[in-house]
Parts: structure tokens; sequence; C-alpha cells
């Protein structure tokens, strides 16, 4: 709901409400707990990272500034959209932590309160909020990335049971994780590929169930492979119909690109936005001068400028239904791939600005930011090929918006 | 809506309904066959179609009521019909006539105003002849001069030089000129009598537009037809902004019909058994041309809703011209290549758009000129 739908007492306490939030924020900005922080809900590497963030979004919830505008009765606020908005852009101006718990907030949680029963909702929901429960994704697997339709671990169904093997990768947060949303195939005999594929709410700390953490190209940790060996879930954890994976998984993916609304709030992924890097261009010096000065690398700098705010703008024009009768998906599907390559392509660009100094990396005294571009840089990769890689999208954007031919 | 430095983006009722208006109008009454039929001829327009526009009201829209025909709306609320035009490729004095129309909203007398705006509101054609031979997209470099006649009759002067680029001239009832008089930039309102024998019609990149240039050697006006000598800078540096917005409206528009017009192309021609559109090598592009536009439309469109605040204004407006530019350079020059053969010839309307971005560039200031500006006005 839009702000501009709401009465005037709604508006005045929705005022009051953005008040409160910012002043809270405010008072909650400074973290420096004395290691490096994850930028987004993918980078959680380590144990201290993970409860430090954990005991934050924790605060947050408790605070009434997380799932404001999820249903009282499972643990939400009641209020409008706009209020958790409100707050959501307070986060984000404050440049407080992520929020640790992203798939159960932004992906699961809306699915359950959409399509799930009253029993799911019950037990899951306030236990997303509060990240006592964390969630974790259970989609692509080794030899299926984004051919996600194709994958191929085995549910079978036996008695109150289903018996899954096989094995899922890149599963975030999967050696933290209580849940798992599960994509997986009951019927090899179906007419086609997708028809064959259900949709799990799964346990994780179960036998038959093991997670071996993957080491990214930063060295570092975030994501598992996840391995199911005759591990036993309960049958009640099938949303909607066997066969009906396929559609609840795209439905997933529509949560997660922001193409259907139902989120808790509050951001998961820290921004780089224009200001950093032009004061990075104050700072950083080529050859005795700052980068500024430099008439070439100015002009990129602008592009890149040009470019963070046309996205700004592009989210608000999505509400502006006259300006989106000619392609109405247009901007919704579009965006994972326009801010997923800017964010690849900005901290490549900053990290031109290093001079000599770019050749350290996290961890070296010299590291300018402590390495933080470089580190960006390679973890942006994470976007542009997970959820869906950049080539994909463009299909999609090709086939789906401008309606080119698939083959 | 968030709050953002360098402008908010945000509707109004009469935009909503003129981008609603001007879209099928458009669309309407300049299918390409039409565009090309008036880029043959020697006008450039249509007068039927000009007429229609001014019952539409639309040469009144950023004028105040006070002056008959006058809307009351402001610049942004233009900024639907140009994308639209642009789109269409609709030829018309319209951005010429809308253009002068600031001018003499800003240095205008009060007599000038009330003589010149209720006509310009009944199509009467307006342009502006401030552009001169060197190139240079900064206005207040001129060369024409203006002295005063000794003998003369109160404050009548003579003209000398030449003007170049002067849209629309070869229709126009009234130009406004400037000069150096006294050593300060002038400008000069002159009737069509006075410099109908002194224009040369000049030979575009870009045949849907007509330009000439213009030999003052000889014109003498007399002081009613001087504008306000302290509001020239204002008034010049404000037209320069307005038609780096209208220009970005026209490529924008331009990149959205030059993209549908390659999409059209790859769904239906064939190649080794199948539609080239499904080829990723020519479909990823496209996609990356229709992104370039939806950020360029959000950019104008925030340029149009922020043009009178403060600051960010200026900002706005050269951050749309330089992605709209950009856009409609790139998505015209894949729009010729992704049509192969039949994209080197003239009956391809891709070449129509790409040397349309080609005249935006030189008329208007290229996105380097632009990204400058931006640099002395972000940093």
């Amino acid at each position: 709901m839009e702000s501009s739908d709401l009465s005037e007492s709604d508006k005045k306490a929705l005022d009051e409400f953005s008040k409160d939030a910012d002043a809270w924020f405010a008072d909650h900005s400074e973290h420096d707990p004395g290691f490096m922080l994850p930028l987004t809900f993918m980078e959680v590497g380590d144990d201290r990272q993970f409860d430090y963030l954990r005991d934050w979004q924790r605060k947050v919830y408790e605070a009434g500034f997380l799932g404001a505008a999820w249903p009282s009765d499972y643990g939400g606020g009641g209020l409008p959209q706009a209020f958790q908005n409100a707050a959501t852009k307070a986060m984000r101006k404050h440049k407080t932590p992520i929020m640790l718990n992203a798939i159960g907030l932004n992906w699961t949680g809306p699915l359950i309160l959409d399509i799930g029963d009253e029993a799911s909702k019950s037990k899951y929901i306030k236990n997303i909020l509060s990240a006592e429960d964390i969630w974790c994704q259970g989609f692509s697997e080794p030899e299926n990335g984004s051919d996600l339709g194709n994958a191929q671990l085995k549910a079978e169904r036996e008695g109150d049971e289903y018996i899954l093997n096989g094995s899922k990768i890149w599963t975030t947060q999967g050696n933290y994780a209580k849940y798992m949303i599960l994509l997986a195939r009951t019927n090899q005999k179906a007419p086609n590929k997708y028809a064959g594929l259900s949709f799990f709410l799964s346990p994780m700390r179960i036998e038959g169930i093991e997670t071996v953490p993957i080491r990214k190209l930063t060295g570092e940790y975030g994501f598992t492979q996840t391995f199911f060996t005759d591990a036993r879930i309960p049958a009640s954890g099938l949303m909607g119909q066997e066969g009906e994976g396929w559609k609840i998984a795209m439905r997933i993916l529509e949560y997660e690109r922001g193409a259907r609304s139902g989120q808790a709030g509050g951001h998961i992924m820290a921004s780089v936005d224009s200001f950093a890097i032009v004061e990075l261009a104050r700072r950083a010096a080529r050859d005795g001068s700052p980068v500024l000065e430099d008439p070439v690398m100015r002009d990129m700098l602008i592009d890149f400028m040009i470019e963070a705010q046309s996205l700004k703008l592009c989210d608000d024009r999505g509400q502006l239904l006259p300006l989106n009768i000619d392609n109405p998906l247009g901007l919704s599907l579009s965006s994972k791939l326009m801010k997923t390559e800017f964010a690849l392509r900005v901290n490549e660009f900053a990290m031109t600005m290093l001079g000599s100094r770019g050749a350290y990396y996290v961890g070296d005294d010299n590291a300018i930011d402590n390495g933080l571009w470089a580190r960006g840089y390679l973890n942006a990769f994470s976007a542009t090929i997970g959820g869906g890689t950049s080539q994909i999208q463009r299909n999609i954007i090709g086939e789906h918006v401008l309606g080119l031919p698939k083959k | 809506m968030e709050q953002h430095p360098f402008g908010q983006i945000g509707l109004t009722h009469e935009q909503v309904d003129l981008l609603e208006v001007a879209t099928n109008f458009c669309r309407d009454k300049s299918p390409m066959e039409k565009v090309r039929q008036i880029m043959e001829g020697d006008q450039g327009f249509d007068q039927d179609i000009w007429r229609e526009i001014v019952a539409l009201g639309w040469l009144g829209i950023a004028i105040p009521e006070s002056y008959e025909g006058g809307a009351g709306l402001g610049i942004g609320e233009i900024v639907p019909v140009i994308e639209q035009m642009g789109r269409a490729m609709m030829a018309t004095p319209f951005i010429s006539t809308s253009l002068a129309a600031q001018i003499l909203l800003i240095a205008g007398s009060q007599a000038q105003k009330q003589k010149y705006l209720p006509p310009l509101c009944e199509g009467k054609i307006f342009s502006c002849a401030f552009m001169e031979a060197e190139g240079a997209w900064d206005l207040s470099n001129i060369k024409a001069g203006a002295i005063a006649n000794k003998n003369g009759d109160g404050g009548s002067v003579s003209l000398s030089g030449k003007k170049t680029l002067v849209s629309d001239a070869n229709s126009a009832d009234y130009l406004i000129v400037s000069v150096m008089c006294d050593q300060r930039p002038s400008l000069l309102l002159l009737s069509r009598e006075q410099f109908k024998d002194r224009l040369t019609r000049e030979t575009l990149i870009d045949e849907t537009k007509r330009s000439c240039s213009l030999n003052l050697d000889g014109i003498e006006c007399n002081k009613e037809q001087i504008l306000d000598t302290d509001k020239v800078a204002a008034a010049l540096s404000h037209y320069s902004i307005v038609a780096t917005l209208f220009s970005a409206a026209e490529c924008c528009g331009g990149a959205k019909s030059v993209i549908d017009y390659t999409l059209d192309y790859l769904k239906t021609r064939k190649q080794f058994g199948k539609l080239i559109g499904s080829y990723q090598a020519l479909k990823h592009p496209t996609v990356d041309a229709y992104v370039s536009y939806e950020q360029s439309r959000s950019l104008l469109y925030s340029a149009a809703h922020s043009f009178n605040d403060q600051g960010s204004g200026e900002i706005a407006t050269r951050m749309a011209m330089v992605q709209c530019h950009k856009t409609l350079t790139c998505a015209s020059d894949r729009a010729i290549q992704f049509h192969g053969g039949f994209g080197f010839t003239y009956d391809c309307d891709a070449q129509l758009y790409r040397r349309r971005a080609i005249w935006h560039g030189a008329v208007y200031g290229d996105g380097a000129y632009h990204k400058s500006k931006l640099g002395e006005l972000l940093f």
C-alpha cells in the first residue's frame, strides 16, 4: 500500500513511526565489533559474524522495525506496508548491519503467509522475524545451476514421510540453518521436467543431511554444499500439491527479485552508493593528485553516478503506473540485472582508483579501506551468478518483456 | 518515494493526461510512411497536423494563464508531449516555438509578452537564432553584432554577422536573434519580412529536421524589437537547460521506437531456419538497449519533475540528456547492424534514428560535454 492511500490518522501515525525509526537507528548506528561485518547475507563466513548479526536482527525485530507489516497474529506488527518501508529506509540511511535471516524474511515468510496453512504460519513466522530459526534455500544443484527446472534431488513418498537423496549447492548459511525451502523431484515419469518437481519446507538438523562449507573465490565461507542420504522429512512439509514445485519456486524467485511483495523488510545487502565512490575519488591519489582531478576518471565517475541515480529512480518509477504501460513487467524483471551488474562494475571501477595500493588485499595494512573494494568486487559475482545469472536474466527479459522467441 | 539529492520522480495529473493524449495522437498522425513523405518535402512538417496541435493547446502548456491561450502548467508537462513526438518521429516546429516562448517569458517586456505570446499559442511559429559557425554550445559566445544607428530615430540598430542551425527558420513567423550590442549580449525579435530573404537552407544529417543559416548583414531593427538586455544572460542559460531537457525527451522517445522497430525484425526474420531473435548474440544486446532505455526514461521523468528545483533541476536534466542520448545512439547503431543487409539501405528506418542521435549530440551537446558540466555542478 502506498502512503498516499493511507487515512489522515494513519498518515500521522506513519509520520511518527518514521521519526521513531530514524531516531532508533541513529542511536544504534555504531557497530564496531572488531571484525569485518558481512556486506550481504551471502557473506556470513564465521560464528562471530553470525552471532553478531543474529543478535542485531533480534534487537531490530523487538524494537518493532522488522516485519512491521506482517500480521500481528503471527508476531508481525500488523501495520500497513508503508510503515515497514519507512523502517527499512532508516536502516539504509544509517548504514546499519544487514538483516541475517534473508531467505526467511524475504522469500519463505511471504510464501508461508500467502499460501501456507495455519499450522505453518504459527510454527515458523515469529521465529523467522526473531532470527531464532535460520532458513536456507535448496534450489541449485551441482549439475543444475541456471537450468533449475532440471533439478534431480529425489523425494520419495513413504507413509507420512518423504525420503530425500541427492545434493544441493550454494546453500547460503546452510551450516547455520534450521530449515530449508527445497525443490525436489517427486515424479521421474512426469510429462515434462517441470511437472515432476515438488516444493518442501524441510528440517535441516536430521539424520541424513550433511553440510560441507564451500570456500569462495575470496578465500572466505558463506555457502555450503548440502548432501541428502536417505534423509526422512515429514510429508506435512509439502507445499501445495506434488508437481506444483516449479510454480512455487517461480513464486519464490518473484519475491527474491522484488517482482512480488510481502517481504518482511530490512536491508539484506549493503549497496555501494555513488557518494561512497565520490568520497573515494577525493582521497585516493594518482601520481600525487586526487583521482577526482583526473578528467578521464572524472568522466567515468559521473557515468557511475548517473547510473546509480537511474537505478534509484527506476525503483520509484515502478510505482508510477502511467509510466509502465508499454512494458508492465519491464522494470521489475530488469531490476536484478541492472543492480547486480552495476554493483560488480562499480566495485571494479573503485579498484582502479587505488593506484599501486590496489595490489593489496584484505588483511594488509596498506590495503585502502581494508581491501573492501577488491573483496566487494569478487563477492559481487555472487549476485550476477546466483539467483539466475545475468545471461539468464537477459533471456528472461528478452522473452518475457520483449517477446523475443525462445528458439 | 525516496528523497534523492539529484532529483525525485513523480507525475502530475496533467502529465498523465498529456502522455496519454500525445501517445495516441503522435502514433495515429505520424506513421513512418508519413514521416518519410514529410521528410522529402521542403517545409518539413504538415500544416494540418500543426493546426491540430494548436487546437490541442500544447503550445500554451507552459505559458501563464494571464496570456490568451496559456494553460499555466510547467516545463515538465511539455516533456511527455515531446517524448511521444520523438517516438513517432513527428516533425513539427513545436520544440522551436516552445523554446522561443521560454525566452519571451524571461526576457520579454510586458508589452512584448502581451503582443507575442497569444499569437504563439495560436500557432504562429517562433524560433531562436542563437548558434554560430564556430560550433560552440556556449550560447554566450556571440560574434554577430548590432550597432546603434547614429542618425536613427530613437534607438534603432543595424545588424551584422551570421547565425547558423536556426531550426524551422524556413517556416518561422518570428525569430529571436542573439547579437553583441555595446559589448553585451542582446536579443532581438525579428519578423518574417525582415529575414525571409536572408535564409539559406542547411543540409542536415537528420533529414526530418529543418534549419537555415541567417545572414544578418543590413537588417534594421527598431527598439521595440529589443528584449530586456538585463535579462539576456539568465534567458540564455535557462534556454540551454530547457533545450537540453527537450532534446533528452526526443531522444528517449526515439530510443523506445527504434528498439521496437528492431524487435519487429528480430521476431520475423529467419536465418539458418530460426528466427534471428532467438540467437543470444542479438537477443542480449537488444535487452541491454532496452534496459538502458528504461534507465533513460526514469532519469527523463525525474528531470521533468525536478526541473524547477533549485540545484537539482540542472543536474537531473543533464544526467537525463547523457543517458537518453547514449541510449538512442547505441540502440540505433545496433538497429542498423541487426537489420543486416537491409540495415545498410536507405529504406530501413534504423538510419533515421541513428542520424537523429548524431543531430541531437551536435546541436545540444554530446554526453562528454554534459558530463563536464555535471562535474562542475557535482564536485
